[in-house]
């Protein structure tokens, strides 16, 4: 291609058009010889920037990802999304840019999600919005719609879950509809099916100049006349906008950003705020809209009702709650060991086979030691515990997708209430089950800034997959009767310990605590197995990542400060830098039964990420395979030999249940709370509740066995 | 009465929603207005309820459903468009 740049003007676009036309084959299309509209569009090849808009949970990321082919992570329950996403995609040759924006119900600016959007829209950034609407839950969505069509920008209506108005033997009249929505275009599409992309594309490559036409809901006469006002004075001061009529009734609902962005003196005229008047009136509008274009208008919900009736039970909601995490963690385990064992015979055989490689190759003994001790040793044990890891994102993704998600915010309100929190505060904890990172920035959706601080400060108690390597490592080896028994009570004590705290805070500072639980429960449905499957895959890759990127470091460089020493390379281990690092910590770790240097290495190692904690274990004693048999036999001998028993084994897994999740966590915590001082003091604390959990149980623990 | 008074299963009207001023907005815009058909899916003792309103279902805590007020459907059949 880049030799042809050379080309005459006239052939570049030949060939452009050449492309065109492969594409539209590819497409099995056939391609419109310049449309009847938009004639000179079609030859244009600017850009056009698309921004997704629509209420939470309505498929804007499914939509998202079946154009760019991203894999962003969708699932059922409103508020997936945090951020804004970038792709692009192109129709017909023509380079179009997607905006994937987070589900907002309103244009306010009261939620973090809500000033992200509204702050696109209104820089002008896009050309044209998709409004894209979940279209068997048509009457709600369509209040952003009425606000959008009032910005005066080109609107395109997508209706999603066209499926499920189908099943349930809905009818949307598609002529009267754009007809009541000021003609935008109106494009039906199933972003699961991923059908009606194309027809998607195509109204966005031939509307994405016209704006709604004329004026869709007219107020009452007396909000007529105040808007009628507003627009005269800010005629005067601004001049003509397109968007007149959009900022008059923001000044009537005295939204604050408009009042700043456009300071004019309107106190004669707005006497109050019409807000509420103005709502009422959309409303009203929305349901003459419903009324002509729905057709039998049936609800199909009685499946959900009645799961409903038991998930959400005033009293047996708790346990039910209880006991789906109990089997999650259940399967973890057990179905992740069943499948261990086919891992650690292949990493047993590949251990071997590249020692046996090294030596015959004459390999040095300090390279032989790098890569079997230190690499191998390091990287492969952590892989050894892939399956558990597969199975825990396997369950989550089932509970994420199912619409149960949204339900637990309900179940757990009362509990979450008595902390001074809502239940709503529970979403980001329970995700902190599978990582810190996702479950930090989901405190987004949370109303109060003390809300998400203290959510965010309590979110690392609960135990992440990362942990769970270090459970299954050393509840199997000091606990081999009562292992899974050991791993329920490491994730008890870490949600205990994270509700107590929240209880200790909420006791010194009760203010602003009342329960303003708000949040929209979606239908359930089975799990979309794509959805599972990008989720899982997707998670599957990150600890693949970890184990290639940072568990590769960690061991590479725990190896070097094990074999070298201030006199250079060393045969013995206790002259090296780690010894000499470790040592330093042993009077600190002492009273929690910690008192070794090795354990203070592999604890340090393990802010990196906590696998390494693991990995460091291996490395530190020369096991290769440390998740096996033979492996975890050799480490328990090295260890007691050192006098560390099951209680020791015990204040272990406290110690790294409590302390500092990893660096990528307090990276993440640092970026959303956006203060040095607030996660610096966090460590802190997460680092004196691990010393001092760990010390309680090994000084009373050793006082019972 | 107040919404977390109401019978589950039962269907009454939105007479009024007085909570904080944010909170407010947000229900109206959620379309939990005024003379609003609304039905009551579950509640706690707490004062937690699951409604429908306007095909959605919506949990909200005590301070909420305290703050919206609901009477009987009766009479009211013909309303503008009634659930089920």
């Amino acid at each position: 291609m880049q030799n042809n740049r050379s080309r005459s003007q006239q052939s570049d676009r030949g060939e452009n058009q050449q492309n065109d036309r492969n594409k539209n084959q590819q497409n099995g299309r056939t391609e419109r010889q310049q449309s009847d509209r938009g004639g000179n569009q079609h030859n244009d090849r600017s850009e056009i920037c698309v921004g997704f808009v629509g209420n939470p949970n309505c498929g804007k990321t499914t939509l998202f990802n079946a154009f760019t082919g991203a894999n962003l992570k969708v699932a059922n329950w409103p508020g997936v999304t945090v951020e804004r996403m970038e792709g692009s995609t192109s129709y017909k040759g023509r380079p179009i840019k997607i905006i994937d924006l987070p589900g907002i119900y309103s244009l306010t600016s009261y939620t973090i999600e809500e000033i992200v959007t509204r702050r696109c829209i209104e820089a002008g950034e896009v050309d044209v919005i998709i409004n894209v609407v979940d279209a068997s839950s048509l009457e709600r969505n369509l209040y952003l719609t009425m606000q959008l069509l009032e910005l005066k920008k080109p609107v395109i209506l997508a209706l999603n879950m066209m499926d499920i108005v189908e099943e349930r033997g809905m009818e949307i009249d598609m002529h009267r509809l754009p007809e009541m929505l000021g003609h935008i275009p109106v494009v039906p599409v199933s972003a699961r099916r991923r059908s009606g992309l194309d027809v998607l594309m195509h109204a966005v490559v031939h509307h994405y100049e016209e704006g709604p036409q004329g004026t869709v809901v007219h107020y009452d006469a007396d909000i007529e006349d105040k808007i009628a006002k507003i627009e005269t004075i800010l005629r005067a001061k601004y001049g003509e906008m397109e968007n007149m009529r959009w900022h008059a009734v923001k000044l009537l609902e005295e939204d604050k950003e408009v009042q700043s962005d456009h300071p004019v003196d309107v106190s004669h005229i707005v006497s109050q705020s019409y807000e509420k008047k103005i709502i009422n009136e959309k409303y009203d509008y929305i349901e003459e809209v419903i009324r002509e274009c729905l057709v039998n208008k049936e609800e199909r919900s009685a499946g959900t009702d009645r799961i409903d009736g038991w998930l959400t039970h005033p009293v047996l909601g708790v346990p039910i709650f209880l006991g789906i995490i109990a089997l999650v963690f259940f399967l973890t385990f057990t179905v992740g060991d069943f499948l261990k064992g086919y891992f650690e015979i292949l990493l047993d055989w590949f251990s071997g086979a590249v020692l046996a490689l090294l030596t015959q190759m004459q390999a040095s003994e300090w390279m032989i030691s790098l890569v079997v001790d230190g690499i191998i040793a390091g990287v492969g044990g952590i892989l050894t515990f892939l399956p558990n890891i597969f199975i825990l994102f396997l369950a989550l993704a089932f509970l994420e997708d199912s619409g149960y998600m949204a339900r637990v915010a309900y179940v757990m309100n009362e509990i979450m209430g008595k902390v001074g929190l809502s239940g709503k505060a529970f979403l980001p904890m329970l995700l902190g089950f599978g990582c810190t990172v996702p479950a930090v920035m989901a405190t987004r959706a949370l109303a109060s800034e003390r809300d998400r601080r203290r959510t965010i400060l309590i979110t690392p108690f609960m135990s992440c997959s990362a942990r769970l390597p270090i459970y299954v490592l050393f509840a199997g080896m000091f606990f081999p009767d009562k292992a899974l028994l050991v791993a329920y009570s490491l994730y008890l004590i870490g949600l205990v310990v994270a509700i107590l705290i929240a209880f200790v805070m909420h006791r010194m500072d009760r203010a602003g605590a009342e329960d303003t639980l708000l949040i929209e429960l979606p239908e359930y449905k089975t799990p979309n197995r794509r959805t599972v499957f990008i989720y899982v895959w997707d998670k599957v890759k990150d600890y693949l990542t970890k184990a290639g990127t940072t568990i590769f470091l960690a061991s590479i460089i725990l190896w070097f400060v094990l074999n070298f020493g201030p006199n250079g390379y060393i045969s013995e281990v206790t002259d090296s830098f780690a010894a000499m690092i470790g040592r330093l910590l042993v009077p600190v770790l002492r009273p929690a039964g910690l008192g070794a240097w090795q354990i203070a290495v592999a604890l340090i190692s393990g802010l990196s990420a906590k696998e390494v904690v693991v990995s460091s274990f291996s490395v530190l004693y020369g096991i290769s395979n440390i998740n096996s048999a033979a492996g975890m036999a050799e480490l328990t001998t090295s260890m007691a030999a050192a006098g560390f028993g099951g209680v020791s084994a015990y204040a272990l897994m406290v110690f790294c249940l409590l302390y500092s999740p990893c660096v990528a966590a307090i990276g993440t915590i640092k970026r959303e709370t956006k203060s040095w001082k607030f996660t610096l003091a966090m460590v802190g604390f997460q680092l004196f509740t691990a010393w001092l959990g760990a010390v309680l149980v090994y000084q009373i623990g050793s006082r019972i066995f | 009465m107040r919404l977390y008074e109401g019978a589950v299963g039962t269907a009454y009207l939105v007479s009024s929603v007085v909570v904080d001023d944010t909170i407010t907005r947000r229900l109206e815009a959620l379309g939990v207005n005024e003379m609003t058909p609304v039905t009551i899916l579950n509640k706690k003792g707490s004062g937690s309820v699951i409604i429908k309103i306007r095909g959605t279902r919506l949990a909200v805590g005590r301070r909420i459903s305290e703050g919206i007020e609901i009477q009987e459907m009766t009479g009211r059949e013909d309303a503008p468009h009634a659930e089920q």
